[in-house]
C-alpha cells in the first residue's frame, strides 16, 4: 500500500481524503437521484422504488443498533460463519495431512475431490436444508463445504511444497514419524492455511448468509429476505451494509492475527528500527 | 598371529566406510538407468578429516546422502565402525549445502531441535543450545527467524543445530559454499578450530580444491559423472593447527595442489564438456 502511495505521489492524508470524497461523492449522487431536488418527484420516486434512499438506508442502520433489533440476527450470523470456519478449517487441515501424506488415499481421492470442488456448491443449500432444518446446522454445513476445499487445498499444497532439505535436515537430527508431522508438516501446513484465511473466512460468511438468504428464522440474510419480499430496498440495503461492515471486521481480526502467528515470515523489505 | 592382526583391523575399523557403493536411479525419460555412482569405496578413519573433491554435477551429493543413509545404494553397502548401515546413520550429523533450518522456528528453536527430538527436557537443551550458538558467534541472535540472519549466520546455526548433538561423524555437502570468500574463510577456520578440539570423523565434500586440501588430513579426488568413481587419494600432510587463508601460501601447499589438480584437471574438463552438451 505505502508503495502505491508513493507512486502516485500522494501523501497518507492526501489519499485519505481522495478516498473520502469518493465515497462521499458516490453518496452526493446517490441523494441527488433519488430526491426531487434536481429531478421530477415521479422519477425521483421511480428511482428511490429501485435504488433506495442513503438517508432512509442510514435511518435503518441507526434504528437496527438504537433499538438493538439487529443482534440476535447478527450473533446467529457471526456464529454460523465462526462455526462453518473452525469445522470446515479443522477438516480441511485433517483431511489435508492425510491425504498429502498417504500417496495411495491421495491416487483413489483425486477425481472425486477434483470433482466435488469443481461443482457449484452453493447448490447444495437446499439439501442442508432439508437434512438440518431451518436453523444454524444447514448454514454451518454450507460455509463448511465452502471453507474446507480452500483449507484442504492449501494443506495439500504446504505438505507437498515442504523443502526436501529441511526434511531431510530433521530426519538426521532423529525425527521420528511422528515428530516429522509435529514439527514439520503441520507447521508447513498451517502456514498456507493462515495465508488463505482471508478467503476461507470470507467464504463462512458466504456461507452463512446465502444459507440464511435461502431459507431461514433468523440472521441478517433472514432480514434481508424479509424486506425483499416487501420491496424495501432500504432495508435491503441496510442489511448489506452491515454485512459489509463485519465483513471487514472479521478481515480486520484476520489480519491480527496473521501478524502474530506468522513473524517467522519474511517480509519484503524488513529493516531494525535504531 | 593372524587372530591377532584379524583383532586388530576390526578394531580399526574406519569409522565410516563405503563398499563398492553403486547408485542407479531411473533416467529422465523413464526407459533406461542412470548410473550417478559406480563401485565407490571410500573410508574415513576415527578423528579423521576427509575431503572429497570432483567436478560439479559428479554425484558428490549423492555419495553424502548414501552415507547418511538418507538414501539406500543400489548395490554395495555402507558400515559405520564396522556395522552395517541400515535406515539413518544416528551416529552422523549432516551439513546441508542447500538451506535447511525450518524458517518457522528461531535460531535457537533450530539449535534445540536435535535435542528436542531426542526427549532431552527443555531447560537442559535450552542451556546447551546458548552455550553452542555462544561458540558459533551468536550470542544476542537467539530470537532472530531465519530470514533476519545473514547466509554466514544461517551457516553458523546449522553447524551449531549439527554439533549440538555431538556426532561421531560428521557430512558436510559444500557448507560454505554460498558464502563470500571472505566469510568462508572465517567460517573453515572455526570449522577447524571445533574440530581440534574434539576431533570427529569428516567427510567433507566440495569442489573447491584450495579448500579441501586447506581442511583435510586426505583428499579424495572423484571422476566426472556418470558412474562416478575415486580416482585418486592425497594424503596432505600440512601440519596443524591451520589457517586457511595463511596456508595456501605454503610452497607444500603449492606443490600438493599442483599434483592433484594434475588429476582433476582432465576430469572437470570432462564434466564441462557433458554441461556444455
Amino acid at each position: 500500500m505505502p508503495k502505491a502511495s508513493a507512486d502516485l505521489r500522494l501523501s497518507r492524508a492526501q489519499l485519505a481524503l481522495y478516498q473520502a470524497l469518493l465515497v462521499g461523492g458516490l453518496f452526493a449522487f446517490w441523494y441527488l437521484m433519488t430526491e426531487p431536488i434536481l429531478i421530477s418527484e415521479a422519477s425521483a420516486k421511480n428511482t428511490a422504488f429501485f435504488f433506495g434512499k442513503p438517508l432512509g438506508v442510514l435511518k435503518v442502520v441507526i434504528d437496527w443498533f438504537v433499538s438493538g433489533k439487529i443482534y440476535p440476527h447478527l450473533a446467529i450470523t457471526l456464529w454460523e460463519t465462526l462455526l462453518a470456519f473452525a469445522i470446515g478449517s479443522v477438516l480441511g487441515l485433517g483431511v489435508g495431512l492425510w491425504l498429502a501424506l498417504s500417496p495411495t488415499a491421495s491416487a483413489l481421492a483425486e477425481p472425486y475431490i477434483t470433482a466435488m470442488n469443481a461443482m457449484p456448491r452453493v447448490i447444495l443449500a437446499p439439501i442442508f436444508a432439508v437434512w438440518f432444518g431451518l436453523g444454524v446446522l444447514s448454514k454451518v454445513a454450507l460455509g463448511v463445504t465452502l471453507v474446507f476445499f480452500i483449507v484442504f487445498f492449501n494443506v495439500y499444497q504446504g505438505v507437498k511444497e515442504v523443502s526436501p532439505v529441511v526434511l531431510a535436515n530433521v530426519r538426521m537430527l532423529g525425527a521420528s514419524k511422528a515428530q516429522l508431522l509435529r514439527h514439520i508438516y503441520l507447521p508447513s501446513a498451517t502456514s498456507w492455511v493462515f495465508s488463505s484465511l482471508h478467503t476461507s473466512v470470507g467464504m463462512a460468511f458466504v456461507g452463512a448468509v446465502v444459507g440464511e438468504y435461502l431459507g431461514s428464522a433468523k440472521g441478517v440474510g433472514y432480514l434481508i429476505l424479509q424486506a425483499e419480499g416487501v420491496f424495501d430496498i432500504n432495508t435491503v440495503i441496510a442489511g448489506i451494509v452491515v454485512l459489509t461492515i463485519f465483513a471487514l471486521l472479521l478481515d480486520f481480526i484476520v489480519t491480527r492475527i496473521e501478524n502474530k502467528l506468522l513473524v517467522w515470515r519474511p517480509k519484503t523489505a524488513e529493516t531494525e528500527t535504531l | 598371529m593372524s587372530i591377532a592382526a584379524a583383532a586388530v583391523t576390526s578394531q580399526a575399523a574406519p569409522a565410516l566406510a563405503l563398499d563398492r557403493v553403486t547408485c542407479a536411479f531411473a533416467d529422465r525419460s523413464g526407459a533406461g538407468r542412470y548410473i550417478a555412482v559406480r563401485d565407490a569405496t571410500l573410508a574415513v578413519g576415527a578423528g579423521e578429516f576427509v575431503s572429497v573433491v570432483g567436478p560439479t554435477g559428479c554425484g558428490k551429493s549423492t555419495l553424502l546422502n548414501v552415507a547418511a543413509g538418507l538414501l539406500a545404494p543400489s548395490s554395495g553397502e555402507v558400515r559405520v565402525d564396522g556395522a552395517r548401515l541400515a535406515g539413518i546413520n544416528a551416529r552422523a550429523g549432516y551439513m546441508f549445502q542447500a538451506e535447511a533450518l525450518m524458517p518457522w522456528r528461531s535460531a535457537l528453536a533450530n539449535v534445540t531441535a536435535g535435542l528436542e527430538f531426542h526427549g532431552v527436557p527443555r531447560a537442559e537443551s535450552t542451556a546447551r543450545a546458548h552455550d553452542w550458538l555462544r561458540r558459533v558467534g551468536l550470542t544476542g541472535f537467539e530470537d532472530r527467524y531465519p530470514h533476519q540472519l545473514s547466509g554466514g549466520m544461517r551457516k553458523r546455526v546449522a553447524l551449531a543445530q549439527t554439533l549440538i548433538l555431538d556426532p561421531e561423524i560428521l557430512l558436510m555437502d559444500e557448507p560454505f559454499s554460498a558464502l563470500d570468500i571472505q566469510t568462508r574463510q572465517l567460517m573453515e577456520n572455526e570449522l577447524l578450530d571445533l574440530w581440534s578440539a574434539d576431533r570427529k570423523s569428516v567427510l567433507f565434500i566440495t569442489h573447491d580444491l584450495d579448500e579441501a586440501i586447506a581442511l583435510s588430513d586426505r583428499v579424495i579426488v572423484l571422476s566426472a559423472g556418470p558412474e562416478t568413481h575415486p580416482l585418486g587419494e592425497f594424503t596432505i600432510d600440512l601440519p596443524r593447527p591451520r589457517d586457511v587463508a595463511e596456508i595456501r601460501v605454503s610452497p607444500r601447499f603449492v606443490e600438493l595442489h599442483e599434483a592433484i589438480w594434475r588429476v582433476l584437471k582432465s576430469e572437470v574438463l570432462k564434466g564441462y564438456a557433458q554441461g556444455k552438451r
